[in-house]
């Protein structure tokens, strides 16, 4: 075993280490990755269980297979697991933790102790939800009053585990942000950095300003439940709306929590496997900013149709329809950057692809939602869960997916089977299209979410739904066991399989313990790729 | 199936144009985008190794025109929702208004002519209706697809909504708000009649209809308050199984509760199950009745109790 003195000239992989405490204990910010990493797949692939079992029931309109309490208890669990369990915390914290030192040159983020604490608060917030579990909530993931307050669930354990999952993803925010500014290797100036840095930049920022806004919230729920207190109980002189406010200031800027870093993973495969410049850097770059920004802004076009005033409705539908400019920007932008490359289609660059594909229905889908009078005739129904999913599946999981298997050589120093996982990703593809594309369809004929049963002029579309997520579960399937048995039988990985620009490529595979044996000096940006014609340096 | 439910008040045409307009836009984006990326991916795909790519980092007039198009093209479309909206939200003067009121998990409609119903809403074909919204519990969200309407109902606030029907026929009245575990059975339906229809709706055939009401035995006026207060939604009267249990034979037979005890169908049972359904759950169902009290008088519990002794 390596000590420090004698490692600044042996090659000593991170993963070399072995043993429970050696990863609970480690500061390592590749390690606690991993950590992450796990969780989040462990509760990404319950949640998913959980929605098969949905699906199931809603093969047919009556309430046949579980019993209308348990589908809605189901739900409950489906979204808060998915949402503060896997794609909160997600790209940001498994990749997040794994890459931003390594891009920017440094030897791990900025506070390496506040990163495993991060993790250890995470973990007491799953053993909080483990303990949700004996009385589940049926509130839905969005916790709304006054049902909250009233059901005889457990919403109390519940929003508690959520309440403390939220100082992780404060922390894990604050620990990037100070990264980014202070651990930049030399040369590796604001507008060199890779777009994924870029990316997590914004996340952090957003889960430091927003996420305490729902830990208020939801103790004031607790305190309500529990003391009695009517911040939202009208009977009281309470205001029901009120959470909803809170709650969606919040939750809104996280709708961007969960994507931003799926785009800054779409920005680095692109380039890579098109040998082509990132086009536009610099409008991707401000444009994850400005999402961000207006992101604090658009909170109440969840509540058009909750009794808000028109006026109130009038600015948050136009703000709403300003997100949509800086996340086209985006997708104009990645599309521009094939032009003229030399594209190859490798399963990262599939999911890529994909992502733009099925993020581009997801934000023309929000357009119908923007825009008033057509989201009071289909807000909270079907068209909303499909909106929600074609960015949140289609955007975010396409672009962990594709995270998953761009950097897996780097992470792990193994590879995969391409030819498998390129199959893994048509199931995925098609699966995912034909389980939500219907339920566009369902919304708009009136079909409203969270139904446990339901009226039988809606069961050909939903039971082509179901079969879709047989589909897409086959595909995750697939991948996963691809993914497992590389890592036990697969090949070593080279360096720098893609011939990447990036600096976590110009390493051994897997990266040794303290990353750089000498901090690089950086001299250009990672997107050098292609001819310069005039311009040579 | 059409893909959108036929068009039913004065707002839906409006709503359909907001939606047809954004639906046009969305496709043309769309297959631009995709068309794009299918002829780059086949156009640009590697043929062999260490081929020869630009060194392209942008274009401003390309960011320029791209920023500056979707920006109007979306401004035009706020403009065009919220235009749509504020007419939703403004009901004319003439509008007649109908009290709505949302519980776990029925709706109770109240008119101006004194009438009360549950679950079944009656509107004039061409006369404006300002429904005057409140919940007694927790939030709904009443919904009419075909009239493109929808509004979450608070408790403890008013909030209103108003159409005017132009299609005679039956439409669904749904729950849009989820609200606890009979949220899928918080269906109603919306009765469009036409003038005539709805004048005999109101006052009744020649005779008049309280009268009729008052004398009627006790087991008959049960039945017609099995069939107008949405009894008959649930609880079948010919044994089969529908949401609830049926009817038929229950009254004087032992009932196994979902907490393995067993219990009399009696007269104070009944009562019970039809004030406070969520006491006694029969075995196999599930707890979603909403709760009769304030609804029924006593009269009327017992002429039900009355109906149900007559359904051996």
């Amino acid at each position: 075993m390596a000590n420090h003195s004698i490692a600044h000239n042996v090659y000593v992989p991170f993963l070399e280490k072995k043993g429970f405490l050696s990863w609970i204990l480690t500061t390592d910010h590749k390690r606690i990755g991993i950590l992450y990493l796990v969780s989040i797949s462990l509760f990404f692939l319950i949640a998913g269980f959980i929605a098969l079992l949905m699906r199931f029931e809603l093969l047919t309109p009556a309430s046949d297979f579980v019993d209308p309490h348990t589908y809605n208890v189901l739900f409950t669990l489906h979204g808060s697991i998915m949402v503060f369990f896997f794609i909160v915390p997600g790209l940001a914290a498994s990749f997040g933790n794994f890459l931003i030192p390594l891009m920017i040159g440094a030897r791990d983020v900025a506070f390496p102790k506040l990163n495993i604490a991060s993790y250890w608060i995470y973990l007491l917030g799953t053993a909080i939800l483990l303990f949700a579990l004996l009385k589940p909530a049926d509130t839905g993931w969005t916790f709304y009053t006054p049902y909250s307050a009233t059901t005889n669930t457990d919403v109390v354990l519940l929003t508690f585990g959520v309440f403390v999952l939220g100082f992780s993803s404060i922390l894990t925010g604050l620990n990037f942000i100070v990264t980014t500014h202070k651990m930049r290797a030399p040369g590796m100036t604001w507008h060199r950095l890779p777009l994924f840095i870029w990316a997590s930049y914004a996340t952090a920022v957003l889960q430091l300003l927003a996420t305490p806004v729902v830990g208020i919230t939801l103790l004031l729920l607790i305190t309500e439940r529990t003391l009695g207190v009517g911040f939202f109980d009208p009977a009281k002189g309470g205001d029901p709306i009120l959470f909803q406010n809170f709650f969606w200031f919040y939750s809104h800027p996280a709708v961007y929590i969960m994507i931003i870093p799926a785009m800054g993973v779409i920005s680095e495969i692109i380039p890579v496997f098109s040998r082509k410049p990132i086009f536009g850097y610099k409008a991707i770059a401000y444009s994850s900013l400005g999402i961000a920004f207006i992101s604090f802004l658009v909170w109440a076009h969840h509540m058009f149709t909750s009794g808000i005033s028109e006026t109130a409705a009038m600015i948050f539908s136009f703000l709403t329809f300003l997100v949509a400019i800086p996340t086209a920007i985006k997708v104009f932008n990645w599309t521009a950057t094939l032009y003229r490359g030399s594209i190859q289609l490798h399963s990262a660059m599939l999911y890529a692809l994909g992502f733009i594909f099925l993020f581009t229905i997801g934000g023309l889908t929000g357009v119908f939602l923007g825009a008033l009078a057509a989201d009071i005739h289909l807000h909270d129904t079907y068209f909303v869960v499909a909106h929600m999913h074609y960015v949140m599946i289609g955007g975010t999981v396409m672009g962990f997916f594709g995270a998953l298997h761009f950097w897996y050589p780097k992470w792990f120093g193994k590879m995969f089977n391409e030819t498998v996982a390129k199959i893994a990703w048509f199931f995925v593809f098609v699966g995912f299209n034909v389980t939500f594309f219907p339920q566009f369809f369902l919304g708009i004929q009136g079909m409203p979410r969270r139904y446990a049963s339901y009226p039988a002029e809606f069961e050909s579309l939903m039971a082509l739904s179901t079969y879709g997520s047989w589909i897409l579960a086959f595909g995750i399937l697939i991948m996963a066991v691809n993914l497992i048995s590389g890592l036990i039988s697969g090949e070593k990985a080279p360096e720098n399989p893609y011939n990447s620009l990036s600096l976590e490529w110009q390493m051994p595979s897997p990266p040794p313990h303290e990353n750089f044996e000498e901090i690089p000096q950086v001299t250009d940006w990672t997107y050098g790729y292609g001819k310069k014609k005039e311009l040579e340096v | 199936m059409t893909w959108i439910p036929e068009v039913a008040s004065n707002l839906a045409s409006k709503v359909d144009g907001v939606l047809f307009v954004i639906t046009v836009l969305s496709l043309i984006f769309f297959l631009l985008i995709t068309a794009i990326l299918i002829i780059f991916a086949v156009k640009y795909r590697r043929k062999r190794d260490n081929e020869e790519t630009p060194y392209i980092t942008g274009s401003e007039p390309l960011e320029i025109i791209w920023t500056v198009i979707p920006s109007i093209l979306l401004i035009a479309l706020f403009v065009y929702g919220f235009v749509v909206y504020k007419e939703m939200r403004n009901p004319p003067a003439d509008a007649v208004d109908i009290t709505v009121t949302g519980k776990q998990w029925l709706w109770t409609f109240d008119y101006y002519n004194g009438k009360k119903t549950l679950n079944e809403l009656y509107v004039e074909q061409n006369i404006p209706v300002r429904m005057v919204m409140i919940s007694d519990d927790v939030l709904h969200s009443f919904f009419i697809p075909g009239f493109r309407v929808k509004q979450d109902v608070l408790p403890g606030r008013y909030v209103q909504l108003w159409f005017t029907p132009t299609k005679i026929g039956t439409f669904d009245i749904f729950c849009a708000e989820y609200c606890g575990t009979g949220h899928s059975v918080m269906l109603g339906k919306v009765n469009v009649l036409s003038p005539e229809a709805y004048d005999i709706w109101e006052h009744g055939l020649p005779g008049g209809q309280g009268q009729a009401v008052a004398s009627l035995p006790p087991a008959e006026l049960g039945e017609k308050i099995y069939k107008e207060k949405g009894c008959n939604a649930c609880h079948s009267i010919d044994g089969s199984t529908l949401v609830g249990p049926s009817f038929k034979g229950v009254f004087g037979h032992t009932v196994e509760l979902a907490d393995g005890s067993k219990v009399e169908a009696d007269e104070n049972y009944i009562r019970e199950s039809i004030l406070e359904p969520q006491a006694k759950i029969v075995k196999g169902f599930q707890p979603v009745m909403p709760s009769f009290k304030g609804i029924l008088s006593d009269e009327e519990v017992t002429a039900v109790i009355a109906y149900i002794k007559t359904l051996k």
